[in-house]
C-alpha cells in the first residue's frame, strides 16, 4: 500500500476547509459538522470513519451540496475541487460537475436506481447528459461499464431492470453509473454496508482495482474501521461533528493517537477472544444540541484531565503526516489493534 | 424399596445421569439417528432440531405458485447453557430457522424440541404456555418496541398476559428488569423514541427475559448497532446467560461477533447447514470451502494469506442447483458435486461438514482445507 499525503499545492483533488454544517431542528439551527478539514489527492483512497451521529455522511453529502437548502446550511467553510469552491458555485455549474467529474454511490442501491427504467437506460442517461453523443453510443458505453465492474454477460444484462439484479449486482451497476463519465473523484457512502460479507469483499476489491485502472480518487465513508484500513491509503476519523484523527491507514491501525480511535480499534470484534468481556466505550455519542464542554470526547474518555474540559482541543499535527485532536496524546500510551 | 430392587440387578452407571437429563435422554435412547450430533448431545440438550424443513410458497400473478425451500433438512442441537451461533448470508435461511424454533413459521417436516416441549406438535394454549420458556430478540429495536407505548407498558405486557401480575407487582418487576439490563428504573415511563439504538436493544432484551425463559433466539440482535454499543450489548447478553443459565441461538452474519459469543457454530448456505463444530475448530480450521471464504471475507489489514473473493451471488433459492448447494461458487468443485448432495461427515476436532471433498476428494482425505489448491482459478473481481 502506497501512502501519499498529497499535501503539495496543486496536487490536491478535493480540499475541505473548516466546513460547518447546521441543521434546522425543533431547537432551531443546530450545528452538526463543526470545522471539518481534510483533503483527497488524485488516485488516493481516503477513508472517512465514524459512528452514527459523527457527521461523516453529512460531510460527504455537503461536498456535492446534496442536503436540502430548507433544512441545512453551510455557514462557513470551503469545499475546493481542483481549486474551485463548490459551496459558492452557481447551481448550474455544479450540475456539470455532479455525476461527471465527481460522482457518488450510496448505501442502498435499490433506492438509488429507478425501478421503471433498465439499468442500461440509467447509465446511458448520465453519460449523454455530460458527454452527449448518440443514444446508441451511450448504450454501448453502458454495456462497456457493466463489463468493467464485472457483470457477466454485460451485453444482454444491460437491458435488465433493477429488480432482475441481485443486491451485489445493483451496487456494481451503481458503480458503473458513477464511473461512466470517468470522474476524477468518487464519493462512496457506505457502499458495502447493506451487502453480505462475501459480496462486500467483491465490492471493496472492485473499488481498489478501479482506482488502480482509472486513477480516480475515492472518498470512502464507512463505520467499519477494519474495512477502511484494508482499503484506504489514509483515514480520517470523525466524532461528534469533528475530525479527531487523521493518519496513514496502517499507522492508525497500529498506533492510534486519539483515545476515541484507540477505543474503536479495541472494540472491533477480533477473532480469538472468546469468553472475555469485550472492551467498550462507555456512554454514547452526544446529541448535537448538548455538546460537552471542552473536548467533545471527554465524558467518555478514560484519560480525561482538567485541561481536556477547560478548552476544546485543536486538531494538531502530532507526527509527520498525522494529526490528532487530543491535548494529552503525547502523555498517553495508546495501543493499536491487537 | 423399588430402588433397592433395581440397584443390584443393574449396577451400571446408567440410571443416575439419565434421570435428570430430561427430554434429551429420550432422544438419546431412541433409534440412533443418521446425523448423530456431537459429543455434548447426551448431556442435556435443551434444543434438539432434527431434519427440519420450511417451505415458503410464493404466489405470482399469471404464473403457478412456486416453492422456496428456505430451510432444508436442518439438524443441530444446543446444550443447556450453551450458545450456538448460526451464521450465513442473507437468504441462507438462518433467520427462518430461528423463527421455526419458536413456531413463528410452520415447518413441513422434522422435529423440534425446546426445553422439553415438542414445538412442532404444539397448538393454541399449550403453545402459548410453552412460549414462556422461549423468547426472541430481533435485529431492529426501532420496530420491535411499540412506539406509542411507554417502555414500561411494553415490558409489562408479557408479565400481565402470562403471569397475571397485578399492575403494581408488574411495575416492580419492570423496574427490576430495566435495572438488570443496565438502565435506570426511572426510564420506565419514557417512550422508545427517547432512547438510543443500544438502549432500545437493552429494553428489548429486558422484555425477552421478563418471563425467565430458558431459551432465547437472538436474531441479528447487535447488527444494527455501532461497534462501541455492540460490545456493551454482547457483554450484557453474556452476563445474563451466566446469571440465569440461559441458552442462546445467536443468529448473525458477522462472523467475528459470532466467534466471540458462541461455543459452537453452524454455517448455513442456501437453506442447509454446511458445517457445524466448536467455534475454535471452525474458525481455525474450516472444513467447508464456503466457511473458508466467509472467514476470508472478514476485513483484516494484516492479512498474510491471499483473500478469497467468491465469484457471483447466492443462487435463486427457488431454483437451487442439483447436488451441493455451494457448487456454483466453489473453488474446488468436482463432478460429484453436481450430482449428489454431500452427506454430513465428522470432522477432526469436532463437528460435521457436508462436503464431497471430505469423502470423495482426490487430495483432501483429512488434510486441512487451507492446504488445498483450487481447481478453478478466480477471475478478476
Amino acid at each position: 500500500m502506497t501512502v501519499t499525503s498529497a499535501k503539495k499545492d496543486g496536487d490536491t483533488l478535493l480540499q475541505i476547509e473548516d466546513l460547518h454544517v447546521d441543521f434546522l431542528t425543533d431547537r432551531g439551527w443546530t450545528n452538526v459538522v463543526a470545522g471539518v478539514s481534510f483533503d483527497v489527492g488524485p488516485g488516493e483512497i481516503v477513508g472517512l470513519v465514524g459512528e452514527s451521529g459523527s457527521g461523516k455522511s453529512v460531510t460527504s453529502l455537503s461536498v456535492l451540496r446534496l442536503l436540502p437548502d430548507a433544512y441545512a446550511r453551510t455557514p462557513s467553510g470551503r469545499v475546493l475541487y481542483q481549486g474551485r469552491d463548490l459551496i459558492g458555485m452557481p447551481a448550474r455549474a455544479l450540475r456539470d460537475i455532479r455525476g461527471n467529474e465527481i460522482s457518488m454511490i450510496f448505501q442502498e442501491p435499490m433506492t438509488s436506481l429507478n425501478p421503471a427504467f433498465t439499468i442500461g437506460d440509467q447509465i446511458a442517461e448520465v453519460y449523454r447528459r455530460h458527454k452527449g453523443g448518440s443514444r446508441r453510443a451511450a448504450f454501448a458505453r453502458a454495456a462497456e461499464m457493466l463489463d468493467l465492474v464485472g457483470i457477466p454477460d454485460a451485453g444482454s444484462r444491460v437491458k435488465d431492470y433493477p429488480h432482475e439484479f441481485s443486491g451485489g449486482m445493483r451496487q456494481r451497476a451503481m458503480i458503473a453509473m458513477a464511473l461512466a463519465c470517468e470522474p476524477k473523484l468518487l464519493i462512496a457512502d457506505e457502499p458495502a454496508t447493506a451487502l453480505d460479507v462475501t459480496v462486500q469483499a467483491q465490492i471493496v476489491a472492485l473499488l481498489s482495482r478501479l482506482r488502480d485502472e482509472t486513477g480516480c480518487g475515492i472518498l470512502f465513508i464507512t463505520h467499519d474501521l477494519g474495512l477502511v484500513v484494508e482499503l484506504a491509503d489514509r483515514v480520517v476519523v470523525m466524532y461528534a461533528g469533528e475530525v479527531v484523527e487523521t493518519a496513514a491507514a496502517l499507522d492508525l491501525y497500529n498506533a492510534p493517537k486519539h483515545p476515541y480511535t484507540a477505543g474503536l480499534l479495541s472494540a472491533m470484534p477480533h477473532l480469538g477472544v472468546r469468553g472475555k468481556e469485550l472492551p467498550t466505550i462507555p456512554g454514547r455519542t452526544p446529541e448535537p444540541w448538548r455538546m460537552p464542554e471542552g473536548c467533545r470526547f471527554s465524558p467518555r474518555c478514560g484519560y480525561t484531565s482538567d485541561e481536556c474540559v477547560a478548552a476544546p482541543p485543536a486538531l494538531r499535527i502530532v507526527e509527520a503526516g498525522r494529526s490528532a485532536r487530543c491535548c494529552r496524546t503525547e502523555q498517553l500510551r495508546l495501543v493499536g489493534s491487537p | 424399596m423399588s430402588i433397592k430392587k433395581v440397584g443390584p440387578s443393574e449396577p451400571g452407571p446408567e440410571p443416575g445421569p439419565v434421570a435428570d437429563s430430561g427430554p434429551a435422554s429420550k432422544a438419546e435412547s431412541g433409534p440412533a439417528s443418521k446425523a448423530e450430533p456431537g459429543p455434548t448431545a447426551g448431556t442435556g440438550s435443551l434444543v434438539d432440531v432434527r431434519d427440519v424443513s420450511v417451505v415458503f410458497r410464493k404466489r405470482r400473478t399469471l404464473a403457478a405458485a412456486r416453492q422456496v425451500r428456505a430451510v432444508n433438512d436442518v439438524t443441530f442441537h444446543i446444550a443447556e447453557g450453551e450458545t450456538f451461533g448460526l451464521v450465513g448470508e442473507s437468504g441462507s435461511g438462518k433467520s427462518t430457522t430461528g423463527r421455526a424454533l419458536l413456531k413463528l413459521v410452520p415447518t413441513v417436516s422434522g422435529s423440534i424440541k425446546v426445553a422439553g416441549h415438542d414445538v412442532t406438535a404444539l397448538h393454541g394454549g399449550a403453545l402459548r404456555r410453552a412460549r414462556r420458556s422461549m423468547q426472541m430478540v430481533f435485529q431492529d429495536p426501532y420496530s420491535s418496541l411499540d412506539p406509542s407505548a411507554t417502555v414500561a407498558a411494553s415490558i409489562a405486557e408479557p408479565l400481565i398476559v402470562h403471569e397475571r401480575l397485578s399492575a403494581r407487582a408488574a411495575r416492580t418487576r419492570v423496574h427490576e428488569l430495566i435495572e438488570m439490563v443496565g438502565l435506570r428504573a426511572s426510564y420506565a415511563d419514557r417512550y422508545p423514541y427517547e432512547f438510543s439504538g443500544g438502549q432500545r436493544q437493552r429494553l428489548a432484551i429486558a422484555r425477552a427475559i421478563a418471563l425467565n425463559p430458558r431459551f432465547v433466539v437472538c436474531d441479528e440482535a447487535v447488527s444494527a448497532l455501532d461497534v462501541s454499543t455492540q460490545n456493551q450489548v454482547i457483554n450484557l447478553l453474556e452476563r445474563l446467560r451466566s446469571e440465569f443459565k440461559l441458552t442462546y441461538l445467536f443468529i448473525a452474519h458477522d462472523l467475528a461477533i459470532v466467534r466471540h459469543i458462541s461455543h459452537r457454530v453452524g454455517v448455513m448456505y442456501l437453506g442447509r447447514i454446511v458445517e457445524t463444530g466448536p467455534a475454535e475448530r471452525v474458525y481455525s480450521a474450516p472444513a467447508h470451502p464456503y466457511t473458508q471464504a466467509l472467514l476470508s471475507a472478514i476485513p483484516d489489514p494484516r492479512r498474510e494469506s491471499e483473500r478469497i473473493v467468491l465469484e457471483g451471488d447466492l443462487p435463486d433459492p427457488a431454483k437451487p442447483p442439483v447436488g451441493c448447494p455451494f457448487q456454483t461458487r466453489c473453488r474446488f468443485v468436482m463432478d460429484v458435486c453436481r450430482q449428489q448432495v454431500p452427506e454430513h461427515t465428522a470432522v477432526e476436532g469436532g463437528g460435521e461438514v457436508a462436503c464431497h471433498l471430505q469423502t470423495s476428494g482426490p487430495t483432501l482425505a483429512g488434510s486441512p482445507l487451507n492446504d488445498l489448491a483450487p481447481t478453478r482459478v478466480a477471475a478478476a473481481p
